[in-house]
């Protein structure tokens, strides 16, 4: 936006000396549908999404006198009976509000096995007037006799929690509250993230390899031919992801074109076909295929502007073109290589699609989690903050890349 | 939201007496589209369009969240009508309207016990079972006949189906182990136990093909991409009466379920979707899906009306998970377990299977 307006600013003032302020304000006028569109699509859900990963209000809101009260509670010992009394009056509450399907899922996460207790006691309770709401709160579910589970509600009741941080990092805090990892046939998502990397990693090398020589070969080809071979990276880049993705799957599936073909050769035994899809590689061949122009038309943008008469100057002083390749070629497409080298690794942490349809499971990335989480066990805070460790990553990458290249060498085309 | 609401309101003025009906296609989509809904349009002149999903609260919460509620009624797990019902996703329904059996039975008794909720009772049953296909067990040699089978890929080689979820699988698991059917859920709720299934399982992961909706097993066995596979019954009845498929049922260790109509919450349809539910509540409606697929029904006064597949005229009564041979085998899911452990469980199995 800034860039928007800073360019149009020196126009409209040589065309308009008198009134340079009212011209500029109108400019940036001309930029505000932009901005209330990103506002509306990107900054506010993202702002909504990183407030539910730390923001969980429903029991503190759902049953904030039994949270009181638990506060001057000893912890070591059940709690007294008119916290009970008022425990078993806002659960009642919080049913009749229709809220009590939260609340327990709310205090299910911070232990797992509470939620019947809640929804139960809720559904059982109402009507009664008995003696002891103690004696009938543990007869209707035997977890309200457990210290436990009152420390669990006391948890459960925090307005603000870093649960969903911790969680995504592998790590809980421990009865006693100190922080410690998961036991490990539950840990899952450092271990996918680190996969995420390293996927993300190899695609980038594997498009700059074989980026870098189309590149080279359309930047010097002659402007008519050029044409053509940039149309040829253009056509898949315009076509449907998904149409992209799939025809992976009819080349490379066990009945696939690939597989036929190294039977027919002989290479393969007909009962031992390769598994070139559903596992790591299909979402390696795969995103490498779709990522490559995201690559190519950076280098190309870059390689173009390189007068070819810097080649022939190295040889004419002696270089071989090994030796002028790398001190004068290579160091001046650097710009495009950063430039291809950024846009492709971060497109491909954050890929959702393509490893979900060719990745079978060994191939999913952290962000197939991100779905999961969001679509199935609708565990929405959970998502949010996996989704805000993924940001915080790129954020990081992107500064590490401005210290070590800067970011205003990086060309985009 | 401006926008949705807008939106919103043109539908409304336009379709009056439509409803948007959400099911699991396939051949259940069509035997509840035959023996259910399109009988009810022709009674009460309301209009259902029927859409397909894979199960699920999620986009029922979506619509409810954003108020932009595109679906009326949903075909539901019971575990998600509860859910869904706690979570204020779907709406209330009153259990004193529910029609009484033909003999003036009140519904409260006639319905079989857990299969009642407040957000509207269960249709049928159904059952999570294991099928094989008779063309790869030749006559003469050992066949599978127990959920142990499934298990054993020494007497029985090659690859095996099962749904892409802990539920029911980390049960199979258990039984094939040895465990008793009554203390299956005891077994899970120890972390020994829960380690035990999950080893169980280990046992067969490298030879495990995962499916995720429930037209997927009959498929994958008739293309023998399987030797055999767990199946929703009524797929592998269809498969194996309308299309004449080879396959075989193993009754041994079947988990039943049972599933039901909800109301998603705020839909802008009330009355016509609760005449829905209620005319699905009827014992004869009920009998009557019995007819086209092996789901049977939720009421005891229904389950003496079901006879004969309407299409082919095959006994019903032994491909029925709830028939006499095969109710004892069976396995009933305790799906208050499964809303404590779900989410902690299902999180496991995604390690589990990642590694």
């Amino acid at each position: 936006m800034n860039a928007a307006a800073s360019v149009s600013a020196p126009a409209a003032v040589a065309k308009r000396p008198k009134r340079p302020r009212g011209s500029r304000l109108r400019a940036a006028a001309l930029a505000l549908p932009l901005v209330a569109f990103i506002v509306v699509t990107f900054i506010a859900p993202l702002g909504t999404m990183l407030v539910r990963s730390v923001h969980a209000p429903v029991v503190a809101d759902a049953m904030s006198e039994t949270v009181a009260l638990l506060g001057d509670w000893d912890g070591g010992s059940l709690p007294a009976e008119a916290v009970f009394a008022t425990a078993a009056r806002e659960l009642l509450k919080a049913r009749e509000d229709r809220v009590i399907g939260q609340v327990a899922t709310r205090v299910n996460r911070v232990q797992a096995g509470l939620r019947s207790a809640v929804t139960r006691t809720a559904r059982r309770l109402r009507g009664l007037q008995p003696e002891s709401w103690r004696a009938a709160m543990i007869e209707t579910h035997a977890a309200w006799g457990e210290v436990d589970t009152w420390r669990a509600l006391l948890l459960a009741g925090e307005r603000y929690t870093g649960r969903n941080y911790l969680h995504a990092l592998d790590l809980k805090r421990d009865a006693a509250g100190d922080i410690v990892a998961q036991p490990s046939e539950q840990r899952i998502y450092m271990a996918l993230l680190a996969r995420t990397l390293a996927v993300s990693l190899a695609i980038t090398l594997l498009c700059l390899l074989l980026g870098y020589p189309v590149a080279y070969f359309i930047a010097h080809a002659p402007p008519g031919r050029a044409n053509w071979l940039l149309l040829l990276v253009l056509v898949p880049f315009w076509t449907s992801l998904l149409v992209r993705t799939t025809s992976w799957i009819v080349l490379l599936q066990s009945q696939g074109v690939v597989n036929d073909l190294l039977v027919l050769i002989g290479l393969v035994n007909d009962d031992e076909r390769l598994a070139l899809i559903y596992n790591l590689n299909g979402t390696l061949v795969a995103m490498t295929h779709v990522l490559l122009p995201f690559m190519v038309l950076p280098l190309y943008s870059v390689m173009r502007t390189i007068p070819a008469t810097h080649m022939s100057a190295a040889a004419s002083l002696g270089a071989g073109f090994g030796k002028a390749f790398w001190r004068v070629y290579w160091p001046q497409t650097l710009p495009g290589v950063g430039a291809g080298s950024l846009l492709v690794f971060i497109l491909s942490i954050g890929y959702y699609i393509t490893p979900a349809l060719v990745g079978g499971r060994t191939g999913q990335l952290i962000s197939n989690m991100i779905a999961f989480h969001m679509q199935q066990s609708l565990n929405w805070g959970l998502a949010a903050a996996l989704g805000g460790i993924l940001l915080a990553c790129v954020v990081a990458l992107y500064l590490v890349y401005d210290r070590l290249v800067g970011v205003e060498r990086m060309k985009l085309g | 939201m401006l926008a949705g609401a807008a939106l919103m309101t043109a539908g409304t003025a336009v379709a009056a007496e439509s409803l948007t009906v959400v099911s699991w296609g396939g051949s259940y989509g069509r035997a509840s589209r035959l023996a259910v809904l399109e009988p009810f349009s022709a009674e009460t002149g309301i209009e259902v369009k029927v859409e397909d999903y894979n199960g699920g609260l999620a986009q029922i919460r979506a619509q409810v969240e954003t108020g932009i509620v595109t679906w009326d009624v949903v075909d539901l797990e019971t575990p998600d009508l509860v859910r869904g019902c706690d979570e204020a996703l779907l709406e209330e329904v009153d259990r004193e309207a529910l029609p009484p059996a033909a003999d003036g039975t009140p519904a409260a008794e006639d319905y079989f016990p857990d299969t009642m909720t407040d957000c509207g009772p269960a249709t049928l049953f159904y059952a999570t079972i294991v099928a094989y296909n008779s063309e790869l067990y030749p006559d003469g040699e050992p066949r599978p006949n127990s959920i142990a089978d499934f298990f054993d890929l020494e007497k029985f080689p090659g690859r095996r189906g099962m749904r892409r979820l802990p539920q029911v699988n980390l049960e199979f698991a258990l039984m094939a182990d040895g465990v008793a059917h009554d203390q299956v859920y005891a077994t899970l709720d120890t972390p020994a136990g829960l380690e035990r299934a999950f080893h169980k399982l280990d046992t067969i992961k490298d030879s495990i093909l995962w499916w995720e909706t429930g037209a997927q097993p009959p498929q994958i066995l008739a293309d023998q991409e399987v030797a055999m596979t767990t199946a929703y019954n009524g797929r592998i009845f269809n498969a194996q009466v309308v299309e004449k498929q080879p396959f075989v049922v193993i009754w041994d260790g079947q988990v039943l379920d049972t599933g039901g109509f909800g109301i998603v919450a705020k839909t802008k349809k009330l009355e016509a979707a609760q005449k829905l539910v209620l005319y699905a509540s009827r014992p004869e409606v009920q009998a009557r899906i019995g007819q086209y697929i092996s789901y049977s029904p939720a009421r005891r006064s229904a389950t003496a009306l079901v006879t004969t597949h309407k299409e082919t005229g095959v006994e019903m009564a032994p491909h029925m998970p709830t028939s006499e041979p095969n109710l004892p085998l069976s396995l009933s899911n305790d799906w208050e377990w499964w809303s404590d452990h779900g989410e902690e469980v299902n999180e496991r199995f995604a390690a589990w299977l990642a590694r």
